[in-house]
């Protein structure tokens, strides 16, 4: 089991949905992989490309971004400004040799802590499936 | 299975002992000096996750100070450790590993602040709800996961700034969006606490759904005599501004200052008042109804479940609040008859426009009840298909003494008493099929237990059949009642209705159901079915929500700030929600929530200050190119280009913005500084978890 790869994934989600979920799958006690690290934002419109670039140069696996639903972000459409520049990104990816399923953008509201874990258990799958990153020098 | 888990547990239990070691001192450093608390939690978290390997990873993380756990970091022993820490240690941050910050991260900045350091430098890392709860039979899995939350936090606690929350004074006024009973008692208490209050009500008059009961249980009071005296107090209150036919259009702002846009809707109709203001003394809507007498546009009425007719001039019924005319300028044919027979009043203007009015309010409660589910969309039970199937509103109007048939409970197809009564409970209720609500309506139990009743008292001899899943009797004296109901002689059969057949020549029905106490198939010839049907958000309800920035729950009930301890608060500071918008409640229970939401929605007002969480933008300057992309960015309109030393730079209106950081998100030179989630703070917590390092 301790030699078995452990993927580094980091979750960017935002405070008032995705982060709400997750805790809601707390205290639901539903049960997901514990291969994700959570940075809290107020808001997915916060996610610069920057912070996602920083991650995979700096060896991560995969990146999640989640947030609320379209229409349902705290700040109105801070998602929609998100969402753009993350497909945006995920397209470029490619040319720094990364395949575009290492960054997820997911939308997990307040009430859907169920759907946070399933969220978690697909991107650790995926990455896991994906292998290490082509581009973390480890 | 079971054995390792107990294992486990025993382990984790003899752990806990151990696991109250001395704080761990680490040698004198410059600065940042941080301080990391990890929290047990009880078992919660100490009980998978491994509280000493924590606090030993913990103390080799660069600028970690010193380092200490308890069993309860919330608890005053624990905040008084994070005090006495600050200061006999020197510490410039603190984090503390433990719930939500969503839960206590107020706590201990509190106990941040009483220690001397500026609240904000302090940051939480969860290590409850997203980790020890989530992986509870992954106790390594859990404890790496543990270290590395502290860690990101260490990384950011480092890097956090002193920052002042902004005070801003209260707007002395509220509003109230429904005037359903919810509404009327939540803006009652509002304007009787010297509150301005603005009710807002869709429809042309008030009262909501309860106005179209007949009785209420399981006192059986008349559902009118006890809410028109309430109504009228609407009206009368010199405090609230009621503005019915309206409806909320735009809403900007934060607590203590939302500026609403409200659309009075075109009634064609002036009140005595508005025809004051446009120089008719004594002339307005008196409620003559002469009008009405005259118009020759005939619709369904909505009010009585279209039951009965209506003219494009009209009111509910006899006892609305305001007593004022409407019309229905969709099927207004203008013909002008109605302003001939109002005469010198001069009430009605047929060239009548929607009117935006701004008006600025503190905080505000949202109360916009509940629709049925459409019934129809459960083909088995014919409902529009058969006409002497009825939903459980339409079953209030006929029995209604003020109702389309006087109060006779007659059959929709003959118009013939019925002597046997089906009413099959949870319909579309607590169904997982795929067509309905999973969710129970909580009210449908007790008014069919009502109904039954309804109809013994008014017709001789008449046999109701309950067909139900459980009788949910939970309220005061509502046990009682079904008792007392039972004894009367309605019949209760447990089972759910497969379908319903129609004779087509005689209209009666046949009810297939399974009775699953006698674990046999039923069949039962009856005159009449009653649906006690599931209830639903108020349609186009989102758009008011989404307004006020409320969510949902996965039901789509409006989502409250806490189940247990916060159940009429909401996500946005200074919104607050009461009644059947927020999840399926009775009346009693409806009032309770609506007292409760008028209460908190008080506080602010009265407090007349409020600190709004100091999260907003700034410009850095020397960085920014003057490029304006953020000012399209922002959905407040917070950001604008302004002219300094001979080039643009950019500067934000604190007041307007709400913090978001969708502008620092796209800023392509870097020159826009979140503040608490600056772009380095950020990426410091990405590099903590990805590059690690040791001290
Ligand atoms: C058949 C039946 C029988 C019942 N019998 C009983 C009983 O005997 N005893 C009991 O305790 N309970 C009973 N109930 C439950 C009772 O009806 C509710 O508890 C109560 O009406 C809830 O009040 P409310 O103010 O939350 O919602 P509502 O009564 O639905 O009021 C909401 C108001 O908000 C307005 N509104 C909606 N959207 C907007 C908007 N966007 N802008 C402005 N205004 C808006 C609506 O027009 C309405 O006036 C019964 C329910 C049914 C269906
Ligand atoms: S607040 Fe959740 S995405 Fe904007």
């Amino acid at each position: 089991m301790a030699d078995e790869w452990q993927p580094k994934i980091i979750g960017i989600i935002c405070n008032w949905c995705s982060y709400a979920g997750a805790d809601l799958a707390g205290s639901a006690r539903t049960q997901y992989p514990p291969d994700i690290r959570i940075v809290r934002v107020m808001c997915t419109g916060r996610v610069d490309t920057l912070f996602i670039l920083k991650a995979f140069t700096d060896g991560a696996d995969g990146v999640l971004v989640s947030g609320c639903h379209f229409g349902d972000c705290h700040y109105l459409e801070g998602n929609y400004k998100g969402a753009k520049r993350l497909f945006l990104l995920k397209s470029l990816l490619k040319n720094i040799g990364l395949e575009d399923k290492r960054l997820r953008m997911t939308f997990v509201s307040a009430s859907e802590g169920a759907k946070w874990a399933k969220v978690v258990e697909d991107v650790v799958k995926t990455v896991k499936e994906a292998g290490p990153s082509p581009i973390a020098n480890r | 299975m079971a054995e390792t888990k107990k294992t486990k547990k025993e382990t984790a239990a003899k752990k806990e002992v151990k696991k109250q070691a001395a704080p761990v001192k680490i040698k004198e450093k410059q600065q940042p000096r941080i301080g990391v608390f990890a929290c047990h939690c009880g078992t919660n978290i100490a009980g998978s996750i491994d509280i000493e390997a924590l606090q030993a990873a913990a103390a080799k993380i660069p600028n970690v100070a010193y380092v200490d756990n308890y069993q309860y970091m919330c608890s005053t022993p624990g905040q008084k450790k994070i005090e006495d820490a600050i200061k006999e240690h020197n510490l410039t941050g603190i984090v503390v590993a433990a719930c939500s910050p969503r839960l206590h991260e107020p706590t201990f900045r509190t106990a941040t602040k009483e220690g001397g350091l500026n609240p904000f430098r302090f940051e939480m890392a969860n290590i409850r709800e997203q980790n020890a709860w989530v992986h509870m039979h992954d106790h390594e899995g859990a404890t790496e996961k543990a270290i590395d939350a502290v860690r990101i936090a260490v990384a950011k606690a480092a890097l956090l700034e002193d920052l002042i929350p902004k005070k801003v004074p209260v707007e002395k006024a509220a509003m109230v969006v429904g005037a359903g009973i919810a509404g009327m008692q939540a803006a009652l208490d509002l304007a009787n606490a010297g509150i301005k209050t603005y009710l807002i009500e869709k429809e042309p008059s008030i009262g909501g759904r309860m106005s179209q009961l007949d009785k209420t249980f399981p006192t059986l009071d008349c559902s009118q005599c006890i809410l028109t005296p309430k109504m009228v107090d609407v009206g009368r209150n010199e405090n609230i501004d009621l503005m019915t036919y309206s409806e909320v259009d735009a809403v900007e702002g934060y607590i203590g200052n939302f500026d609403v846009t409200i659309r009075k809707k075109a009634r064609g109709v002036l009140t005595p008042k508005e025809a004051e203001g446009r120089g008719l003394v004594g002339g307005g809507c008196n409620g003559c109804g002469d009008c009405e007498a005259v118009c020759p546009v005939i619709k369904p009425n909505l009010f009585e479940v279209n039951m009965k007719p209506r003219k494009a001039i009209y009111i509910n019924h006899p006892q609305v609040v305001p007593l004022i005319y409407t019309i229905d300028f969709d099927s207004c044919v203008k013909c002008g008859l109605c302003v001939t027979a109002c005469g010198d009043k001069k009430a009605i203007d047929l060239e009548m426009e929607d009117e935006l009015i701004k008006v600025k309010v503190g905080t505000a409660i949202l109360a916009t009840g509940y629709d049925l589910f459409p019934i129809e969309k459960k083909d088995e039970w014919g409902y529009n298909k058969y006409e002497n199937v009825v939903t459980s509103l339409e079953f209030e109007r006929l029995i209604c003494a003020s109702g389309p048939t006087g109060g006779h409970l007659v059959r929709p197809s003959d118009g013939v008493t019925p002597k046997k009564v089906a009413f099959l409970l949870c319909s579309g209720s607590r169904d997982n099929t795929g067509v309905g609500k999973p969710y129970c309506s909580r009210f449908c139990c007790m008014y069919s237990i009502k109904h039954a009743h309804q109809i013994i008292e008014k017709i001789p001899g008449v046999k109701p059949y309950l067909f139900y899943m459980d009788i949910r009797a939970f309220g005061k004296a509502y046990e009682e009642f079904y008792y007392r109901i039972q004894d009367e002689g309605a019949r209760f059969i447990r089972g759910r209705v497969a379908n319903i057949l129609e004779d087509p020549v005689t209209k009666n029905l046949t009810v297939m159901a399974d009775d699953t106490l006698l674990d046999r198939p039923m069949k039962l010839d009856v005159d009449m079915v009653v649906l006690a049907t599931a209830v639903q958000p108020t349609t186009g309800v989102d758009t008011v929500r989404k307004m006020f920035g409320v969510s949902n729950s996965m039901d789509g009930w409006m989502l409250e700030a806490h189940p247990k301890l916060n159940p009429c608060g909401t996500t946005t500071a200074g919104v607050y929600l009461a009644g059947v918008c927020q999840g399926p409640k009775d009346i009693p229970d409806t009032v309770a929530q609506a007292e409760g939401a008028a209460s908190a929605a008080s506080i602010p007002i009265h407090m007349g200050a409020v600190e709004l969480e100091p999260y907003f933008a700034m410009c850095i300057e020397e960085k920014c190119a003057g490029c304006g992309m953020c000012v399209n960015l922002c959905p407040y309109s917070a950001l604008a280009l302004v002219e300094k030393d001979g080039r643009k730079v950019m500067q934000v209106t604190e007041a307007k913005c709400k913090g978001c950081g969708t502008c620092g998100g796209f800023c392509p030179g870097g020159a826009i500084w979140m503040q608490h989630f600056a772009t380095p703070q950020i990426v410091a917590q990405i590099d903590a978890f990805l590059l690690g390092g040791e001290q």
